[in-house]
Parts: structure tokens; C-alpha cells; sequence
């Protein structure tokens, strides 16, 4: 099972990976190996296993409609690149 | 006295207990071995040690305060480490890795705020993996810890900084995180204990996530009785985490010392092929032979899906992984490559600030869940999870423990498994069905070949660690390997 | 459109509406969802999506969607489960959104739209529960802003999306179904279902076919719709597009298209055409949902009275015409106004249609005139009683009652304190009236004379006479007597 250097591109996008283009090789020749590796799983009859997702018995998690103070705004903004009055700034927003 | 570095974080515990030592003298014995020592093991990002002192002046002061100094179990000024996915308010938290280099969380994670609320003191963050991605400890984005048993080996990883620094008295313990063996495969590589819970057992929140239904904290010690203590403090239902199971609190040291005659050991036979190396297979034979002279029974037993549930790990875990490290965009923390428009900045963040093997996992994960391969990928993994958890099932209802070794290899020499991530994934082949399962799992050291440590794993019933913990400290004590100590911690 | 298109071809429509729910607390995190705050002022690690934070489900908000589903005749699924939805935007901090896939909360639900024979079911095909995104600011317009600016507050804020099937076959039905919809879901309590607020977001699915067709036309999703009567306009826009597309020999292309307010015109996004792969898969931190019978029987039974009940129970209850009934029950906070003045007034004579004249007329009218909500108002029902019982008795007319309405209801003064400090009190002194008579009478010579040789409708002018002398307060009836009595 190989990948094409357009799936690789394809998930780069998908994942907001900038690759260069020695990473475009690497990855395509690295996840083809590991995908020829993992082939193997092909081999097994899994017709009726039901997949398993989550390995816990548990079900209904639930809280308790009540507030809590959270951070103030100064925590909250505190690690941001770049903040101004009290927002979050980003560059400006294409569509993608 | 034994010296600090010698003694167990309980024995620790006694001493100051016993006001034989201040919680202060402790801390500042640790910080000094670290600032002598760890320049050449490299095992912590950053240590604390203001914060370290004054909180262990506090607790100096509520322990004069107090009429009888002693203080019942509990590990009250031990000072431990955190693996730097770990989050500590107000300390960086880096997972290794540039993206998060100048992260401060604003807030504990539950295990931690469990620590300090129990007094003990926090010395500071250990190296890993980035991203706990790896066995080797050499994907940190900053720099490699080495293994004080031979400082040209790999420590193992992801938790390779927690497991060396616990290893070279550094620290008395540490705390790490598994996801696919990354707390006991560098246990088992640098000789001390490492346990890895039952899924659900300890709470995950503040814990960065890497796949989020493999994922658990556990403790690396220098002796099983350590690591009781240990789970005693982190271990117990967290309503923060809804994975976190409702179960009454425990007390994990209870059958710490009781008889082991009559239970029934499995071994199974995948775990003791051509797979592992030769020297790691004799040392975990004779193992088996000191589990029957305590009255075990000992027989070969079968988890016939082992050789999938490497396959079937390498899809899950990076599946949740991309989707879980999506949220490094350098929008409201982190690193962030400046560009005009916000896709490209993306783009340009992420490229700069995760590493190749993250990167590689990244791409694999979402090229699994991606439309068109989610049903042969994904979907065919989750399938085979099913397989292998029966497998353990099955195994369980014939045995009470199941026994192998925790890695294939003892720790191999740095750079040599770098350049091919197949053979580096290889090592996890015997860690990683524990996880897809969720069952509990420890590492003792059994024994040295050519002088470095070999872990023998033990896999217990689901929220049955206490009982895993009864064996593995039976073991422990008659075969007397947790002594066994790196030249760094004898010669002091 | 002109009748020739419309008749060769029929738009099929379904519509996709956001609700926010009216919990304390977000979905998955304790911080408050109040609306309105400083930005970033509600957010806690949680909705900040920090590393190694984990959701935690609101059972409020569970409640309020299982509420909201069996208002609008949905089968509640015994078993649900979350996925993550997963894309990168600003506004979106794990850059996934927690939301429900092949296992949503409730289906197959519906809801009725039309009058009379016109009368029609438009099927609910699902109902899930998922999480609203932050708010995004741009400097400028989204087009030209160089940067943009982000607001957590709303991120977090729990999510109902409600689709229905492609039943809606006009823009005017699809405005219909919306404000039933709204109707519904403010009955149940579950949302405030402000547009402007964006408590309540839709975007429509749309396509054209040949009138009479099974097959389905390919269709466009219509975002950025603010308003109902956006919601109308951009329907019939893009109808008339993609007719003229179809006609003009083209192709209607499959994408996401943007109304523009402004310009009244649909745009194509740029890049959409890429099309987004969301990666679903379950979400590892959350469990399954499992629903007991019991307890959504014992949600059920919260379910408060819902329109279309009480609105039939108005008719026979208060024998009022089923259109006041219809209007007066559109929204819970005007029905329930109403309710509580006729439970003043009384329900004799008449009475609750004359209170139905009142909420439906004046108070309706203020109301829209200063684009608020009953709650929002001053006035109570014991404000617009007391009004009642004023010109009952005869104390003021109804003229001068609609003269203070709009006072009474901006300041909240009782009418009774307003006609006395201001004098409005209707003139029943007979040797005050008849002081203006002679008046009146002494300045209209010519009328008088008309009136004397037998032109009735002159009274008329002369009753009207005093009443602008007296500032309408002159009792009608008594002005009538005494003038009749002079005229002889």
C-alpha cells in the first residue's frame, strides 16, 4: 500500500502542515513503509467485531447546570501572541 | 542514616516524619545532586527551585505546627518531578516541543493539585518525546536525556526524562504518562518501577493529550511499595475527567507483603519469542522461576492478536492524535510564524513548531481518518482493538496475572533506531496491547544483561492494581532487583 | 418572479437552524453563557481549548434538548453518542467541534405550517446536540479586514441544530415554518431564539426543479442569513439565480453561497469548491448518552402548554376569533400577558375580546414600534386593566385612552395617576358642557340653521365641535343630550 505524493500533499492541507519539498519525499516514502506495515491488519476477518472506541463501561457523565467563575481576562489573554483589548487577534480570514 | 538519594520516597517520608530531616534540607539535597548531576543525563527541561523552597518552608511550618509529627501513609515533603505533558500552573509546560516552548498554564493538572495538596514538593519538569511521541526520549525538541546506566544509551521514552532523573537519584519519583509503554518501557530501561493504570483510574485532565483513550498517568519509583504510595495520592475519581472512573478510593499498599502461593501466572507465548532479545527473554525466565518458588503457577498462555495490536496502535493513536494537536494554531497560545493570512499562518506555525516525528504522526493520523480510508483504516483498527481486549479477557479468566518482558531490548545506543520509524515503533510491541485493552500494567527490573536493566511487565484485571501491585512486590522483594542502582547512584 | 417561472419551476427547501440554549452554564465547562459580556470575560481553560483540558456534559443542557425535541414531535434515541467535527478556523479553539454524527439525540420529528386546507407537515429530519463557536470581529469588512479579531465568550455556549427534510417548497413557507419553529422553542423554554442576538441561526438548502419533478435539482447552502425577512429575500434571490442559471443553458454548482444584506445578492464563497473533509470520528473524552423511557417521560411532563394548544384553548376558553388566537399565542411572553389582564378584567360581556383589541392593537403596535419584547417593556397588565376600567366608567374615551397608552407603557405611570395630573378626566358636569354648547351653538349659525331644517348629520358637526373645544374629555352621550335639548 502506497501513498502518492498528491495524498501527501492532500493531508498536509488537510492537517495545516507546510511541508518543503525534501518533507514531501520523506513523507511519502516513511508513511507508505508504515502503511505496508500495518497491511497486515487486512489479513484479519472482522466482519462481525464490533469496533471499540472507548474501552470504559461507563455511560451518562454529567454535570450539574451551575457557573463557576473561570479565568480572569488577563489569564486568559496572558499566553496569546498577539492581543488587543481584550481580543484575540489573528491575521485576516480566506475562506478555506 | 542511608543517604537521601539511596532511600524511597516512603522511607523519605519516615525520616521527615520522624523530624529527622526538614522538608526544606530534602529539597535542597535534590536541587544540589540535580545541579551536580544532570548536566550530563540532561533528565529535566527546568527545575523550580524558589518555588520548591518556599513550598517547603510552608510545609516545615504546618509540620511544627502539628502535635505528633507523624503523618499516617502518606509521602507528606517527598519532593517528586512531572513529565513536562503535565500541567503545572504558573511552570511552562512544553511537552517538549517548540510549539508550546513559552506555554504557561493558567491552571494545575488534577494529578498535581493532588500532589500538593498531600504536601509534597514539586522540583521541576522532565524531558520526553515530543508530544510523548517516542521510545527513546530522542525526539525532545530540546535535547536528549541520556540513561545513567551507560550515558551512550537511550533512556527509552516517552517518559525517558522522568524515568532517568527517578534512576539517578535525582529526584525520589517522578511522574509520567502511557499512552503505548511510555511510562514502563523507560522504567524497564533505566531499572526502576513504573506503572501504568487501569484507563479510567487516574484522572487525565491536565494531562496534554496525545491519543485520549489510551492515555494515562502513572508513577515511576524506585520500588513497588513507592508506587502503591504513590497511586494512593493521584489515583481516585475526578469529576473534571468523564472518563475518570466512579469507583470509592482505595488503598493500594493494603496487600502490599500478603502471600502469592497459589496464583496463576500466564505467560504468554507471543511475548517470549524471537521478538524480544535473547538476554531480555533469560532474565524474565528466571523471573518466572522466583514467581513459581513464592507458589505461583506458572503456564504459557496465548494473546493471539499481539502481532495486530502494533498496527492497530499505530492508527488509533495517531488518529486522535492529529485531532488532538490540531488545536496548536498559535491563535491563543504557543508559538506563531507571522503570516497575512490565517492558513498560511497555520500552516507556517505548525511546520516550525512540531518536530518530524510528530509531524509524521500527524499526517498518518488524519490521512486514517480521512474520507475514503476511514473504514480500512480507522475503522479496521478499532475492529482489531475489539480483538486484542478479548484476548485479554480471555486470558483473565484463566489467569491472574499475565507475565512477559516490557520491551524487547535493554536500552540501545543513542541515534541507532533514529533513522527508521518502523524499527523505532518495534519497541513498543509488547507495551501497546495494554493500552487498547486499558488494563493495568507495572515494570519491575528483573535483572541486568550486559549491565543494563531488564523490565519484567506484569498485566493485572482491570481496577485490580492493588492486586498487581501485591505480585509484582512479592517478586520484587525475593528477587531483590529494585537494589540494583546505576555507578551514578552509589558513588553518590 | 414572474408567474411563468414559478409555474415551470418549484423550489425545494430545507432549512438547518443553530439554537442556543437557555442553560447557566456552557455544554462542557461551568463558565456562564450570558450574552453581552466584555469579550473574553467568560471563558475558562475549558472552552479556551488549552492543552490537556477535557469536557464534562451539561445535564441542563441535555434536558433542554430533549425538551426541545419532543416539542417538536421527535423520537428521543435510547443511545447517542458525540463526535469530534474537525477544522481549523479561528473561532473554533480545539480546532474541532464537539458535535453528534451517526448518532444524534433525537429524529423524525415534525411540525405544521399553513391554515385551513393549505395545512401541512414539514418533517424534522434530526435534532443534536453540538457546541458554539467564539465570536469573530473583523477590522472592517470580512473581505477587506487585514486582521480579525476573536471573542471566546460564546464559544462553548450549548447548540441544538435542528434540520429539517426538504419539505419547504417557498421562501414565504420556509419564514413560516421559522417562526412556528420559534414559537415552539420559546414555549418550551429552551431558547430565547433572538436573531439579533444569534440565539437563533439558519442557513437553508436550496434547489429548483421542473414543477412536478421526483427528482431533486442540485442544491446550494445559503449562509449569513440575519433575519426572517433575510431569510425570504435570499431565498427568492437565489430561486430566480439558479432558474436563470438552468434556463441560460448552465449548470447550478454545488457550494456554499453568502447573502449579502447589503447588496441583496448571493456570493460564492472562494475555495469552497475544495470540499471540507471533517474527519468525524467519536470523541474519546465523552461517553455514550443513554436515555432512559422514564426519564425523557419525566422531561416530557415539564413540557409547558405548547402554541397550537393554547391557541385552540383561547378560542374555546376565551371564545376569542382563531386569528386574534393565532396572534396572541405567537409568542409565550404575549400570551401569557394577555392571560394574566383577562384574569383581571374578568371574562364577561365580552371582556376578552376587548382585551384582545387592546394587546393585539395598541400595545402590539408600541411594542414593534420600539422593536422590543414584551418583557422588555414597562407595562404590566395591571396597567392596561386599569385602563379598561377607565373608559368603562365612563372616566375617559377611548380616544384619550390610546393618547396616554404609549406614556403609560414607556413610563410605567399608572393611566389613572397620568388622566389625573393631567387633567384628562372626562367632563360629566352638565353645566360645564352646556356652557360649551351655547358656545358652539352662538358660533355655527349657518349649521344650526341646517341642522333646524332637518339636516340630521349636522348634529354630528356640532357634537364634534365641543369635543375639540373641550379637548375630547366631554362625555359623548351627555354632549349629544344637551345639544338636542338646546337645538330644541
Amino acid at each position: 500500500m502506497a501513498i502518492s505524493r498528491d495524498e501527501v500533499l492532500h493531508v498536509a492541507r488537510l492537517a495545516r502542515l507546510e511541508l518543503g519539498e525534501d518533507e514531501i519525499e520523506e513523507y511519502t516514502r516513511q508513511l507508505s513503509r508504515i502503511l505496508e506495515h500495518i497491511q497486515k491488519l487486512q489479513r484479519l476477518d472482522t466482519k462481525d467485531v464490533p469496533p471499540t472506541s472507548h474501552v470504559l463501561d461507563l455511560k451518562n457523565v454529567l454535570r450539574a447546570d451551575e457557573t463557576r467563575p473561570g479565568l480572569s481576562r488577563e489569564e486568559a489573554l496572558s499566553n496569546a501572541p498577539d492581543a488587543v483589548s481584550g481580543f484575540f487577534r489573528v491575521p485576516k480570514i480566506r475562506e478555506s | 542514616m542511608a543517604r537521601l538519594h539511596e532511600m524511597t520516597a516512603l522511607e523519605i517520608a519516615a525520616s521527615i516524619g520522624a523530624r529527622e530531616v526538614s522538608v526544606e534540607e530534602v529539597a535542597l539535597y535534590f536541587l544540589e545532586r540535580i545541579g551536580r548531576l544532570d548536566g550530563s543525563l540532561r533528565s529535566f527541561i527546568r527545575t523550580v527551585p524558589e518555588r520548591a523552597v518556599a513550598a517547603a518552608v510552608a510545609l516545615d511550618r504546618r509540620l511544627a505546627g502539628e502535635v505528633s509529627a507523624r503523618r499516617a501513609g502518606g509521602l507528606f515533603g517527598v519532593p517528586f518531578a512531572v513529565k513536562d505533558n503535565i500541567c503545572t500552573r504558573g511552570i511552562p509546560t512544553t511537552c517538549a516541543s517548540r510549539i508550546l516552548e513559552s506555554f504557561v498554564p493558567p491552571y494545575d493538572a488534577t494529578v498535581v493539585r493532588r500532589m500538593y495538596e498531600a504536601g509534597l514538593v514539586l522540583l521541576g519538569k522532565t524531558n520526553m518525546d515530543e508530544f510523548a511521541m517516542g521510545s527513546s526520549c530522542e525526539n525532545s525538541a530540546f535535547f536528549e536525556t541520556r540513561n545513567p546506566w551507560n550515558l551512550e544509551t537511550v533512556p527509552g521514552g516517552s517518559s525517558g526524562g522522568s524515568a532517568a532523573a527517578v534512576a539517578a537519584g535525582l529526584v525520589p519519583f517522578a511522574l509520567g504518562s502511557d499512552t503505548g509503554g511510555s511510562v514502563r518501557q523507560p522504567a524497564a530501561l533505566c531499572g526502576i518501577v513504573g506503572l501504568k493504570p487501569t484507563y479510567g483510574a487516574v484522572s487525565r485532565y491536565g494531562l496534554v493529550a496525545f491519543a485520549s483513550s489510551l492515555d494515562q498517568i502513572g508513577p515511576l519509583t524506585r520500588d513497588v511499595a513507592d508506587c502503591a504510595a504513590v497511586m494512593n495520592v493521584i489515583a481516585g475519581h475526578d469529576e473534571m475527567d468523564s472518563t475518570s472512573a466512579p469507583l470509592p478510593s482505595r488503598d493500594y499498599s493494603a496487600r502490599l507483603g500478603a502471600d502469592i502461593r497459589g496464583i496463576r501466572v500466564g505467560v504468554p507465548r507471543e511475548y517470549m519469542g524471537e521478538g524480544a532479545e535473547p538476554g531480555v527473554r533469560s532474565c524474565v525466565r528466571d523471573a518466572l522461576g522466583v514467581l513459581e518458588d513464592l507458589g505461583a503457577v506458572v503456564e504459557e498462555c496465548a494473546l493471539p492478536h499481539t502481532e495486530y495490536a502494533l498496527s492497530a496502535y499505530y492508527l488509533i493513536a495517531p488518529a486522535e492524535a492529529s485531532s488532538n494537536l490540531a488545536r496548536y494554531d498559535g491563535v491563543r497560545y504557543g508559538l506563531r510564524e507571522d503570516a497575512a493570512e490565517v492558513h498560511q499562518m497555520y500552516e507556517r506555525t505548525r511546520r516550525r513548531g512540531f518536530g518530524p516525528e510528530v509531524k509524521r504522526r500527524i499526517m498518518l493520523g488524519t490521512y486514517a481518518l480521512s474520507s475514503g480510508y476511514y473504514d480500512a483504516y480507522y475503522l479496521k483498527a478499532l475492529k482489531v482493538r475489539t480483538l486484542v481486549k478479548r484476548d485479554f479477557d480471555i486470558a483473565f479468566e484463566k489467569y491472574d496475572v499475565l507475565v512477559g518482558p516490557t520491551s524487547p531490548t535493554v536500552a540501545f545506543p543513542i541515534g541507532s533506531k533514529t533513522g527508521d520509524p518502523v524499527k523505532m515503533y518495534l519497541s513498543d510491541v509488547f507495551s501497546v496491547p495494554v493500552n487498547l485493552a486499558g488494563v493495568p500494567a507495572i515494570s519491575v527490573p528483573c535483572g541486568l544483561h550486559d549491565g543494563l536493566p531488564v523490565g519484567l511487565q506484569m498485566i493485572g484485571r482491570p481496577f485490580e492494581e492493588d492486586f498487581l501491585l501485591m505480585v509484582a512486590h512479592a517478586y520484587e522483594q525475593a528477587a531483590g532487583t529494585s537494589r540494583l542502582r546505576p555507578r551514578m547512584v552509589s558513588e553518590g | 418572479m414572474d408567474s411563468a417561472t414559478a409555474a415551470e419551476f418549484e423550489p425545494v427547501i430545507g432549512l438547518e437552524v443553530h439554537v442556543e440554549l437557555k442553560t447557566k452554564s456552557k455544554i462542557f465547562c461551568p463558565c456562564p453563557t450570558k450574552f453581552g459580556a466584555e469579550p473574553n470575560t467568560q471563558v475558562c481553560p475549558v472552552c479556551l481549548g488549552l492543552p490537556g483540558v477535557l469536557p464534562v456534559l451539561n445535564e441542563g443542557a441535555v434536558e433542554l434538548a430533549v425538551m426541545a425535541a419532543l416539542a417538536l414531535n421527535c423520537d428521543i434515541r435510547p443511545s447517542s453518542r458525540f463526535h469530534r467535527k474537525n477544522y481549523f478556523y479561528p473561532d473554533l479553539p480545539k480546532a474541532y467541534q464537539i458535535s453528534q454524527y451517526d448518532h444524534p439525540l433525537a429524529t423524525g420529528g415534525w411540525i405544521e405550517v399553513g391554515a385551513g386546507a393549505s395545512r401541512k407537515r414539514i418533517g424534522i429530519k434530526r435534532l443534536h446536540l453540538e457546541e458554539d463557536a467564539g465570536k469573530l470581529m473583523h477590522e472592517g469588512s470580512i473581505e477587506t479586514a487585514a486582521r480579525s479579531l476573536v471573542d471566546f465568550n460564546r464559544c462553548g455556549v450549548p447548540l441544538i441544530e435542528i434540520v429539517s427534510e426538504p419539505d419547504i417548497s417557498s421562501p414565504e413557507e420556509a419564514k413560516e415554518y421559522l417562526q412556528v419553529l420559534k414559537s415552539i422553542l420559546q414555549y418550551a423554554g429552551v431558547s430565547d431564539c433572538r436573531m439579533q442576538e444569534g440565539s437563533l441561526r439558519v442557513d437553508a438548502n436550496v434547489s429548483v426543479r421542473p414543477t412536478g419533478s421526483a427528482a431533486f435539482g442540485t442544491r446550494t447552502e445559503l449562509k449569513n442569513i440575519g433575519s426572517f425577512r433575510s431569510v425570504v429575500r435570499g431565498l427568492q434571490y437565489e430561486i430566480r439565480r439558479q432558474i436563470e442559471v438552468i434556463r441560460a443553458g448552465g449548470e447550478v454548482l454545488q457550494e456554499t453561497r453568502h447573502w449579502d444584506e447589503q447588496r441583496e445578492v448571493t456570493v460564492a464563497l472562494r475555495g469552497k469548491e475544495e470540499a471540507h473533509d471533517y474527519r468525524y470520528f467519536p470523541e474519546p473524552d465523552l461517553v455514550p448518552l443513554h436515555l432512559d423511557r422514564e426519564w425523557v417521560e419525566s422531561v416530557r411532563l415539564k413540557l409547558p402548554e405548547l402554541p397550537e394548544a393554547r391557541k385552540r384553548r383561547f378560542v374555546s376558553d376565551y371564545g376569542l376569533p382563531e386569528y386574534d388566537a393565532g396572534v396572541l399565542t405567537a409568542s409565550p411572553s404575549l400570551a401569557e400577558f394577555y392571560e394574566r389582564c383577562v384574569g383581571l378584567y374578568g371574562r364577561g360581556e365580552g371582556r376578552p375580546k376587548t382585551v384582545s383589541n387592546w394587546v393585539m392593537g395598541e400595545l402590539t403596535r408600541f411594542l414593534n414600534a420600539n422593536n422590543i419584547e414584551i418583557e422588555e417593556a414597562r407595562v404590566t397588565p395591571s396597567h392596561v386593566v386599569e385602563l379598561l376600567r377607565l373608559i368603562e366608567g365612563g372616566s375617559i374615551s377611548g380616544k384619550i385612552a390610546k393618547a396616554i397608552f404609549d406614556r403609560m407603557c414607556e413610563t410605567g405611570e399608572m393611566p389613572s395617576q397620568i388622566v389625573r395630573r393631567e387633567g384628562l378626566g372626562q367632563i360629566s358636569d352638565e353645566s360645564e358642557i352646556a356652557a360649551v354648547v351655547a358656545r358652539v351653538i352662538e358660533e355655527n349659525p349657518k349649521v344650526v340653521g341646517d341642522y333646524k331644517s332637518g339636516k340630521a348629520q349636522a348634529l354630528g358637526y356640532l357634537v364634534g365641535q365641543v369635543m375639540k373645544a373641550t379637548g375630547g374629555r366631554a362625555s359623548p352621550g351627555l354632549v349629544n343630550r344637551v345639544l338636542r335639548e338646546r337645538l330644541g
